[in-house]
């Protein structure tokens, strides 16, 4: 990629400079010390070399050991110390959620990277996000362990199967910078990379822009209606379930007396395991969605409910009032979704646009004919689609079919 | 003195009597011919992962022959060379004569360790021969107990099988150095190889069985579909990181404390001086054994483990620095003022204290919370654990078996050909592991099949350095081979080092002792020599010497 040998990565992120500020002071630390011990070692060597006449007895103050162990144990530890909460610092600080950030849902497996924006474009193995605003990844997976790791923000998280992981950074460079699979997956692990593209805001937006699908809120929305969810939970449903709007982020009671704030995994839960942790004041009727919800969907449900988590007044429906809740987002255009037409749950759950759209969602960008998880077929898999054009072109493909 | 007939090689020459001997030298000498086979097997691999990586191409392998290079690269150094190097060959050769016993407590016991550990090793065989393992020497999970489609639960078994090889050595470690010291070898007169080997066996008797049960919860979760680690059964697949490196971070010091202890007699030896600050040397032993149980959430700085753990396993892992610095320190003290003499084995032991160093520094940098985020799972940490446990331990061995070398076989070697391969092992490693510190924090991803071209020079560095690296290590191999038969014979105590095993006969006698030797000093009571004094020379060949009957 470059000419020159590089010495640093790109440093592309708001912590990439700060990191390298530590680095470069651990690199001192350990630069001083060894060259220290060899220096000492060295002139020992030929100080008292065997056949030298020096004097070689030793002064009484270095018999008394305790005083030179104490000293030589507590300088290292002060500096351990300095370094530790340096660190620790620093640590913390990144793991705080930032103010209002870009959502991105993140699902990883064998051996590709899922990614689904907030406002509703998908890409494979490609990331694309502004410059100067953060972005935060709600990542799962769907077989076994893999690891989003970007050098030039020098940011990694592990991504886990049945459990969200979240990492967030803000990019300050443009530019296209590697993003790699750093825990071992299996057979194709080193091709499990593809690219972070940052953009300038207005090229992000033309790209956002250039992407014309339903935002992930309002797919949400459609798919809580298609599955049945709003009959229970929806403003004209019989409010067997608690109301949605305004749910997210707040606490709730639980059966046995606990409190829980409703977060990502929280969510998850309800919808996939819901009689683990029923709400106080509700029968366990609600029945489990797994198995019958990709990830990419259920975290669609999730940004829809994020979307109306500071809504309040009538429970969410189908009607057309749902629509001013929407965060704003530039397929406000976009062809009037399930919702929009003012179609009620109760006539009739899976319009054949649901099922059409869950359809082209689920099979047909997100999971190529690939051979299955256990590790087969080595090298059958082609090089991963990193390209913006092969994905974009995978997005448009998808709005074609619909 | 040489002129002793009965010593432990000559007494009886029969395969059987070396299979079925309970003598604890015979026992090291057949895991030290079992581990240089593990030994030569594991770099075989690493010959093959360092031609693949020298292009960014994965070109000349499949990913999967790759994943299972690394695989058995991992598994043969880590569980049947590293782990048992230094315990079973020096520390079975050892212990019960620099204690003045006759043997260790349990000799019987000590057998059927080798024969246990030779049964993991044939496991680990039959796994390559059948088609090999593909999931790393760490087994992550869910990957390890429901993707992978290769010979896991083979491999797992060898290992599950030698853990209790390395359980049963621990014990009797522990057991013959409680209760066979000689008379007036009192605990703080203990070679400090003694107080690290002891060290060692308390990580070996309480870290093992956690990683027995891992390993069977694996087996459990594989074979019987019972959810433990899988989440889609129900599991957890942080649990298993929680245990696996609950024993593998502590085996990292069963790898590198037992080299502690050989560069500590081989400072004192070379420097003709007592070592600086024995006590605290030993007990910084012991804190680091102790410590070690409490850090293992360092590996799992990103792995999804909570914020607070990953404070509280920075801040216990900087702690570990400190008596690893204390040992530091009093190595080079023990300089200060001695009588160096740049023998071989010196050579390896100052080569261990540099690349030590390096290796413990890096390790406080990955100690640092928000580096180790972006050099985990890179080029970063192979490079620091390689300077670990390559650079330290694999150095410390080589010292190790040079210096008791005349002890264990009754011959010296060529001390030029002994300096020559301390240099090329020093210089090949620091070629083959430096670069990969860059390309580590540049953000080349570990065990990648292929890479990004830009990281390519500094693989090809590493390629070249890994193969003056294997040179290094040839080179002993055939000079102390060739010494067997072709060495000068051995004096009883040719460094005129201090330590019971130079008191008794090069090789010693099938007991050890004629007679149970007396312990009236304190360890290394070294005297000032005569500064012409030349050590190591052994004895001039002025007389034909019959052969020694060493079998293979």
């Amino acid at each position: 990629m470059n000419e020159s040998i590089p010495i640093l990565p790109d440093a592309a992120s708001t912590s990439a400079s700060e990191v390298d500020l530590l680095s470069l002071t651990l690199l001192s630390i350990t630069f001083v010390f060894s060259v220290g011990i060899a220096c000492a070692i060295g002139y020992f060597a030929l100080r008292y070399w065997h056949t030298r006449d020096v004097n070689r007895k030793l002064h009484e103050s270095v018999k008394a050991h305790w005083q030179i162990e104490l000293t030589w144990s507590l300088i290292p530890l002060i500096i351990l110390m300095v370094m530790f909460s340096w660190g620790a610092d620093m640590f913390v600080r990144y793991h705080e959620p930032p103010d209002n950030p870009i959502e991105i849902n993140v699902v990883a497996k064998q051996w590709m990277w899922k990614i689904g924006h907030e406002s509703g474009p998908r890409e494979i193995n490609a990331l694309h996000i502004p410059i100067g605003r953060p972005v935060r990844l709600t990542m799962i997976s769907e077989d076994v362990i893999h690891s989003f790791y970007v050098p030039a923000f020098r940011n990694k998280q592990d991504v886990l199967p049945g459990r969200y992981t979240t990492m967030w950074f803000e990019a300050t460079k443009l530019g296209t910078y590697h993003l790699f699979c750093a825990e071992f997956c299996g057979t194709n692990h080193s091709r499990m990379i593809g690219q972070v593209i940052v953009q300038s805001p207005a090229d992000h937006a033309a790209w956002l822009e250039s992407q014309p699908v339903a935002s992930a809120a309002e797919r949400g929305r459609r798919l809580m209606d298609s599955s049945g969810c709003l009959q229970c939970h929806g403003a004209d449903g019989n409010r067997f379930g608690p109301p949605l709007n305004g749910l997210f982020g707040r606490q709730v009671v639980l059966k046995d007396g606990s409190r829980h704030t409703v977060d990502e995994s929280y969510i998850r839960r309800a919808i996939l395991e819901p009689q683990t942790q029923m709400r106080a004041g509700f029968q366990p009727i609600m029945p489990s969605f797994d198995g019958k919800l990709t990830p990419e969907q259920v975290l669609d449900i999730m940004m829809y409910l994020k979307s109306v988590a500071d809504a309040d007044g009538p429970v969410a429906g189908p009607g057309p009032d749902t629509a001013s809740l929407l965060p704003e987002s530039p397929h406000s255009s976009s062809p009037p979704s399930g919702g929009e037409d003012g179609r009620r749950p109760d006539e009739g759950g899976l319009g054949p646009d649901d099922s059409q759209l869950s359809k082209t969602l689920t099979e047909l960008p997100l999971t190529p004919a690939l051979s299955p998880s256990r590790g087969e077929g080595a090298n059958a898999f082609p090089a991963p689609p990193a390209t913006t054009d092969s994905s974009s072109s995978g997005n448009n493909s998808r709005e074609e079919i619909k | 003195m040489t002129e002793s007939s009965n010593n432990y090689l000559n007494d009886g020459s029969t395969i059987r009597s070396w299979l079925l001997t309970t003598d604890h030298k015979r026992i090291a000498i057949l895991y030290m011919v079992s581990i240089t086979f593990f030994f030569l097997f594991g770099g075989a691999a690493a010959v093959l992962i360092r031609l693949e990586l020298l292009t960014p191409e994965g070109d000349m392998m499949r990913a999967d022959t790759y994943n299972k290079l690394f695989s058995l690269h991992g598994i043969i150094m880590v569980f049947f060379f590293l782990i048992p190097s230094i315990p079973s060959v020096l520390g079975n050769f050892l212990i019960p004569i620099m204690i003045g016993a006759r043997d260790m407590a349990f000799p019987k016991l000590n057998l059927i360790s080798w024969y246990i550990f030779m049964t993991g090793g044939l496991f680990s065989l039959i796994t390559i021969l059948v088609g090999g393992v593909d999931t790393g020497w760490t087994f992550y999970t869910p990957y390890s107990s429901t993707y992978a489609n290769t010979y896991v639960l083979l491999a797992a078994a060898g290992i599950f099988i030698a853990g209790f090889s390395s359980i049963l050595t621990g014990l009797n470690f522990i057991v013959t150095i409680h209760l066979l010291r000689a008379p007036g070898m009192h605990w703080f007169r203990l070679p400090l190889f003694v107080w690290t080997h002891y060290a060692t066996s308390l990580i070996f008797v309480l870290g093992t069985p956690v990683l027995a049960v891992t390993l069977a919860l694996l087996g459990v979760e594989r074979i019987l579909g019972v959810g433990i680690f899988d989440p889609a059964l129900g599991g957890d697949p942080l649990l298993f990181q929680h245990l696996f490196w609950f024993y593998s971070h502590p085996a990292v010091y069963i790898m590198i404390l037992p080299g502690m202890g050989v560069v500590s007699e081989l400072m004192a030896c070379f420097s003709r001086k007592p070592i600086f600050g024995y006590g605290f040397v030993a007990m910084a032993g012991l804190g680091i054994a102790v410590l070690s149980f409490l850090v293992w959430g360092h590996h799992m700085f990103v792995s999804g483990q909570s914020v607070y753990a990953g404070l509280v396993f920075s801040f216990l892992s900087m702690l570990v620095a400190i008596p690893s610095a204390v040992k530091v320190f009093n190595w080079t003290a023990t300089m200060y003022k001695g009588t160096i003499f740049l023998k071989t084995p010196m050579l390896y032991a100052l080569g261990f204290i540099g690349l030590f160093t390096v290796g413990g520094l890096t390790g406080i940098s990955l100690a640092t919370l928000p580096f180790d985020v972006h050099v985990h799972d890179t080029y970063f940490i192979v490079a620091h654990f390689h300077y670990i446990m390559v650079g330290s331990a694999v150095m410390a061995y080589l010292g190790g078996i040079h210096f008791w070398w005349p002890k264990i076989t009754g011959r010296i070697y060529s001390e030029w050909w002994g300096r020559v391969s301390a240099l090329v092992v020093f210089f090949g490693f620091n070629l083959a592991f430096f670069p990969q510190f860059v390309l580590g924090y540049l953000g080349n991803p570990r065990r990648y099949h292929q890479y990004p071209g830009e990281f390519q020079v500094f693989h090809i560095m590493s390629s070249l350095g890994a193969t003056i690296l294997g040179l290094g290590y040839l080179l002993p191999l055939c000079y102390l081979t060739w010494s067997l038969k072709y060495g000068r014979r051995a004096s009883d105590n040719p460094w005129h080092a201090k330590g019971l095993e130079w008191e008794t006969s090069s090789p010693p006698p099938t007991h050890n002792f004629v007679t149970t030797p007396i312990v009236n000093e304190p360890p290394y009571n070294y005297g000032q020599p005569h500064r012409e004094e030349e050590i190591g020379e052994g004895e001039p060949a002025k007389h034909h010497v019959e052969k020694a009957e060493v079998e293979s």
